[in-house]
């Protein structure tokens, strides 16, 4: 396919690589936060990790829209399907994510609730409309790269002036989410790591742009590359960001300038301003309580917000605690460092929201890298072996 | 979640529709984001719906970036 194939060959890889290699300072740590699932899933998959030299660590960041949202917004979304005559439509991500009690929306379905995964925001539209009789809420989740499509069909519902539609708004904003990782006094409490750059999102860039990231170039004095999720994208992101340190420069830069500018896409920044504003607050897993992080639906378009028109309220919801998912996402640690990962919690039956989405950390590492870990540590344990049988 | 796939405009339909095409995979979609495409163009397509149009010429430059042997900010 045009605009992937050429972004995964494997001899410019190697070319890559060899520059990462040559930039790579000896006495030199490179501690890169990756923020988007997008990236943490093409690093594991395509073994990029393995690519590099052994200075330059990568930080899984919470950018995986169904890893961060905490449990008891699951628990509401349940709640609401449970009214009579409720239809629920969902992205598909959402539906394992493990709820209060063992429940999960997947749950919840087969006993009987009707709950349906839907490709596109405009499908739950559509089916709001073959159902006049029913409610239909559309359960909405995702960072900017998905709000746009959800303003669009506030829009439309309005326009069409359907009154059984309406939305429950998850949606979240990543710069918000970068600044807590950076500056927020609790994420301190809870234990944060030191980032030296960031690789900024893709898709989400596309809509927003890279402005937003000047700020924190700048206040901040931490370089961000703008990278796209093919795995030379992501190689030629660490390549940039290394040369930006080397050079003591904190500036945003774009490798993803096929499908990112500067001011982004002007139209959907501007549907979404109509019919979105910032929350005050929004609880993230793994962050805790992010000040401005999050989206709620405007007033004006008030019918067609399903949190004010089923007066849903939120119950916030410890995580497991055994589960590591918290400090993952904040790049504390890694998955192997969770006692539940891959013995409980699997891919299959997720216990903690990193295992559920395919970008989660876990997902990913569960997927292309627990293996590696196997390999690193007999082959350590056969050179310890080794090395005493040898005589002295 | 943010996963969006390059697709490539074969048809405008009325409003904001179009047909898109994907390894031989067409499929139509919204696009109400992008409303100046046309057939012929690229675009990145996330849950039915373009985000953004691909620049061809950009793309081309990335990819000349990366098989640079020395350091590419020379030029």
């Amino acid at each position: 396919m045009k605009f992937v194939d050429e972004f995964r060959d494997g001899q410019l890889a190697r070319i890559i690589a060899g520059k990462i290699e040559a930039a790579a300072q000896p006495d030199r740590n490179y501690n890169l936060m990756e923020f988007c699932g997008g990236h943490t899933h093409a690093i594991s998959r395509y073994g990029i990790a393995d690519l590099l030299p052994p200075g330059v660590h990568m930080i899984h960041g919470p950018g995986c829209p169904v890893c961060v949202l905490p449990i008891g917004r699951i628990d509401s979304a349940i709640e609401l399907a449970d009214r009579p005559g409720m239809i629920l439509c969902t992205y598909a991500d959402t539906m394992r994510v493990p709820a209060s009690k063992g429940a999960s929306l997947l749950k919840a379905k087969a006993r009987g609730l009707d709950i349906r995964m839907v490709y596109s925001a405009a499908d739950a539209l559509r089916i709001a409309v073959a159902n006049p009789s029913r409610e239909v809420v559309f359960f909405a989740i995702g960072f900017e790269t998905t709000t746009p499509p959800t303003a669009l069909v506030i829009r439309d519902a309005s326009r069409l002036g359907l009154a059984n539609f309406s939305v429950f708004c998850n949606h979240v904003v990543t710069p918000a989410a970068i600044a807590s990782i950076l500056e927020s006094p609790q994420v301190r409490e809870l234990g944060a790591v030191p980032i030296d750059g960031f690789i900024g999102p893709a898709h989400v860039s596309c809509v927003i742009g890279s402005q937003p990231y000047e700020y924190f170039a700048e206040k901040y004095r931490k370089p961000v590359v703008i990278a796209g999720f093919e795995p030379l994208d992501v190689m030629q992101a660490i390549l940039m960001l290394m040369r930006q340190l080397n050079e003591g420069r904190a500036e945003v830069e774009n490798e993803f300038s096929r499908a990112v500018t500067r001011e982004g896409n002007p139209t959907a920044k501007q549907l979404v301003a109509e019919i979105f504003e910032l929350r005050r607050t929004f609880e993230w897993r793994g962050l805790g309580e992010v000040p401005y992080s999050a989206l709620s639906i405007k007033a004006q378009y008030a019918r067609f917000d399903a949190e004010q028109r089923y007066g849903v309220a939120y119950h916030p919801v410890p995580d497991n605690k055994a589960c590591e998912c918290g400090a993952i996402l904040r790049g504390v640690k890694q998955p192997r460092d969770c006692k539940l990962f891959a013995t409980v919690c699997t891919p299959e039956n997720p216990m903690g929201s990193c295992m559920v989405s395919s970008e989660g950390a876990c997902a990913a590492h569960y997927s292309y890298g627990r293996f590696r870990d196997a390999d690193y540590t007999q082959r350590k344990g056969a050179k310890d072996a080794k090395v005493a049988k040898e005589p002295r | 979640m943010c996963l969006a796939i390059p697709a490539i405009i074969v048809e405008r339909r009325a409003g904001d529709a179009a047909v898109i095409e994907m390894d031989g995979v067409r499929k139509e979609i919204s696009v109400a984001l992008v409303p100046e495409v046309q057939p012929g163009d690229y675009v990145i397509v996330h849950v039915g719906y373009a985000l953004t149009r691909l620049d061809p010429d950009e793309a081309q430059r990335t990819l000349a970036l990366f098989a640079e042997l020395s350091d590419g900010r020379s030029r």
